[in-house]
């Protein structure tokens, strides 16, 4: 028994290392990334050889960890919400295959959008595939989830997802750990279950397998630990608080609620603990992170009675991140008063750190474009999303990952030219390299400014896994040598670099300049050690 | 008790240090903690925010609700403006006045320490031109968290072990450095404790 100060993320990597995990695999992602950043520093995970690399990206690391899975150890895929999109094929068929070792996926969702481009709740991911979804409340249940989760995933041959928030991921609280499990001996290979050949006869099979344990599930769920009816003195409202909602909730009556709470934090929702909060509460209020999952099941397309209140019926905002007062204000508790913000007060958005590579590259190709008034240049996800903002204004678009390329090629396609794609290293290899095949196999008219900075910067600076072959790769693509220009932005490089790209930018074809100069904060980590 | 406080700053200024040197000497003390804090996109040079809460029972929300934060903490004195909402009436404001004006509008700074310097509990100090003093700017930080080392409910040796702790590596020299700077910074700050 040690008690320590760690974030949701790190609490929930201690706790799938001390539940015998073997690999974890994941591609960084905001609140995410400091999952696999613990294992990767962990001593324990180093001398057990625990997997600990990043992925290419995150449809890969779902298939590395149920490679893994099949192999009868115990796995674990981490990833922002949005790279629950990408991972999704995997995601969905996993649960039609079933795993063998434990299998936990980790979606770390982000409402309020700090550092994304939308507020998906990843528990409607869990319900499409049909497993179940644990949804810590705290840092300590997110250390304890991992052991349960994997039990969980080994008893029911199926993958389980825990849905994190910002707020857990990236809140510090005392964690008690406990004793670390052995981990998992490798599957036989005489044991190879046929399950995982997903030919229309054996996954009609699987399907109807997965159906029939839907009843085990909730039978799960009724029974969990992490699932409570907390009794109240009153039961003019019931309240029905999922993940760190339970939190808010706590904190609104200062820890005495005189209302039964229902804590959700395992999904599908429990039905039993529902029938005896709904059979004696006349009014229902859902307080949950995020969408509104739970009261939109439980209200219907019609909610006759008007009964179940929320995020839908207004008395939650519909939009963005819950706090306490929220909650109170729900509950027309007494809350303080607010004063207006200063107007000596102004917005201080995120910029591009002094030095930085992409500030050159971003000269240079506005420099490159001042007088081809028909451009239109389409940005990824990244640090030099933020190119979007003055003083650059310099792109039109960021929708996900890799984008770039395919709507650079979509737009030519219509007729927009010059298009040009603007994309970062890594964010190349984890999703824009397919978009160069269409556009080789087309020789479309775009240009791709490749910013290479070596790593994934925005994250904090993760490894990019090209190997510094980025050129290389492209070629290898099918994109004519001479084609491939690399380019390095200093301001003493200037004029060369807005000559280079112009010349690019009027080939009629498929092109790629690469502008490649190391990110100033990994660069200056270095200088630090 | 409870000590509920708001750090806030510019991104790279390093809140989330003060932060977890008070965290990790709030463990020592046998204190719960919660301490909330901003990574990603909103790291790059703009306005960071941080909660930190301290309580001997238990803590629910990861979050402090605006209008009952303890103190507010900042080391950036348009910032400190910025969070001013999450104050209750009494709490104390803990602001740098050395300004990063890394905006074309920042507005008149003697406005704004004006404006700070109104709340009835301030202090305002140039803990960038104390640190130097120390020994050096970079020690910024600890002249912030010696400042505010009067008003929690966590001994100040406590504190003083962990920053011993962060920065040994870095030799004795920057041991003694941070030490000085904690030690302006509490003088500063218990003159209204």
């Amino acid at each position: 028994m040690l008690q320590k100060l760690l974030l949701g993320d790190e609490a929930l990597a201690q706790g799938a290392l001390d539940a015998g995990l073997s690999g974890c695999y994941a591609y960084p992602g905001t609140p995410s990334t400091e999952i696999l950043e613990y294992i990767q520093t962990s001593s324990e995970a180093e001398e057990r050889k625990v997997h600990r690399e990043w992925s290419s990206n995150e449809k890969v690391a779902m298939e590395e960890a149920l490679g893994m899975s099949f192999a009868g150890k115990r796995a674990m895929v981490c990833m922002k919400h949005v790279g629950m999109n990408v991972a999704a094929d995997g995601f969905v068929n996993s649960a039609v295959t079933g795993t063998v070792g434990g299998l936990l996926v980790v979606a770390a969702d982000d409402p309020s959008m700090h550092s994304s481009q939308n507020e998906q709740d990843s528990r409607f991911y869990s319900q499409f595939a049909m497993i179940p979804c644990l949804e810590p409340a705290s840092q300590q249940e997110a250390y304890d989830m991992a052991a349960y989760a994997f039990r969980l995933s080994e008893s029911l041959e199926e993958p389980i997802l825990m849905r994190l928030t910002t707020r857990l991921s990236h809140s510090r609280a005392n964690v008690t750990t406990g004793k670390a499990q052995p981990e998992n001996g490798l599957n036989p290979p005489n044991a190879k279950p046929g399950r995982f050949v997903l030919l229309p006869g054996i996954a009609k099979r699987n399907y109807e397998k997965l159906c029939a344990k839907q009843q085990t599930m909730v039978d799960s769920s009724d029974a969990s630990p992490f699932n409570r009816l907390e009794e109240g003195t009153e039961n003019r409202y019931g309240i029905i608080a999922s993940g760190i909602g339970y939190n808010y909730v706590q904190e609104a009556f200062g820890g005495k609620c005189p209302y039964p709470i229902l804590k959700i934090s395992q999904y599908p929702l429990p039905t039993r603990l529902l029938s005896r909060l709904l059979e004696r509460c006349d009014q229902i209020m859902v307080v949950e992170e995020g969408m509104p999952f739970i009261e939109q099941q439980l209200r219907g397309p019609l909610n006759p009675t008007g009964n179940i209140h929320g995020r839908l019926s207004g008395d939650l905002p519909r939009t963005g991140e819950l706090t306490p007062r929220h909650v109170a204000e729900a509950f027309k508790l007494p809350v303080p008063n607010t004063t207006p913000l200063s107007p000596l007060v102004k917005v201080r958005p995120p910029r591009l750190c002094d030095g930085c590579p992409h500030v050159d590259s971003y000269k240079a190709l506005n420099a490159a474009i001042a007088d081809r008034p028909g451009a239109n240049v389409f940005g990824d996800i990244g640090c030099y999303t933020l190119g979007a903002l003055p003083p650059f204004s310099a792109i039109s678009s960021c929708v996900d990952m890799g984008a770039s390329i395919s709507m650079a090629k979509g737009a030519a396609d219509a007729g927009i030219a010059p298009a040009i794609a603007v994309i970062g290293d890594s964010t190349f290899t984890h999703s824009g390299m397919t978009g160069i095949l269409d556009a080789v196999w087309e020789n479309s008219p775009i240009t791709v400014l490749i910013v290479d900075n070596g790593t994934t910067g925005m994250t904090g600076g993760q490894a990019s896994i090209n190997n510094g072959r980025l050129e290389d790769i492209c070629k290898g693509l099918g994109v004519a040598p001479e084609h491939v220009r690399i380019i390095t932005p200093l301001p003493k490089n200037h004029e060369e670099n807005v000559k280079v790209l112009l010349e690019e930018i009027d080939y009629q074809g498929l092109s790629i300049v690469i502008s490649r100069r190391e990110c100033i904060q990994t660069l200056r980590r270095k200088a630090r050690k | 008790m409870k000590n509920d406080i708001v750090l806030a700053g510019v991104g790279g200024q390093g809140i989330l240090t003060i932060a977890a040197i008070i965290g990790q000497a709030a463990l020592k003390a046998g204190l719960n903690v919660k301490q909330s804090e901003v990574h990603g996109m909103a790291q790059r040079g703009g306005a960071v925010l941080a909660h930190l809460r301290l309580s001997d029972a238990p803590i629910h929300s990861d979050l402090i609700s605006q209008g009952t934060a303890d103190i507010v903490l900042a080391v950036e004195p348009m910032e400190a403006l910025r969070q001013a909402d999450a104050l209750a009436p009494q709490g104390v404001v803990l602001a740098n006045s050395r300004p990063v004006q890394n905006i074309g509008d920042y507005p008149d700074l003697e406005t704004i320490l004006a404006a700070l310097r109104a709340y009835p509990r301030h202090v305002v100090i140039d803990a960038d031109g104390m640190a130097q003093e120390a020994g050096s700017s970079r020690a910024m930080n600890m002249v912030m968290l010696g400042a505010i080392s009067p008003f929690i409910d966590v001994p100040a040796n406590y504190m003083t072990d962990v920053i011993e702790a962060t920065f040994a590596r870095k030799g004795a020299e920057m041991v003694a450095v941070n030490f000085k700077a904690f030690e302006v910074g509490r003088a500063a700050g218990l003159a209204i404790a």
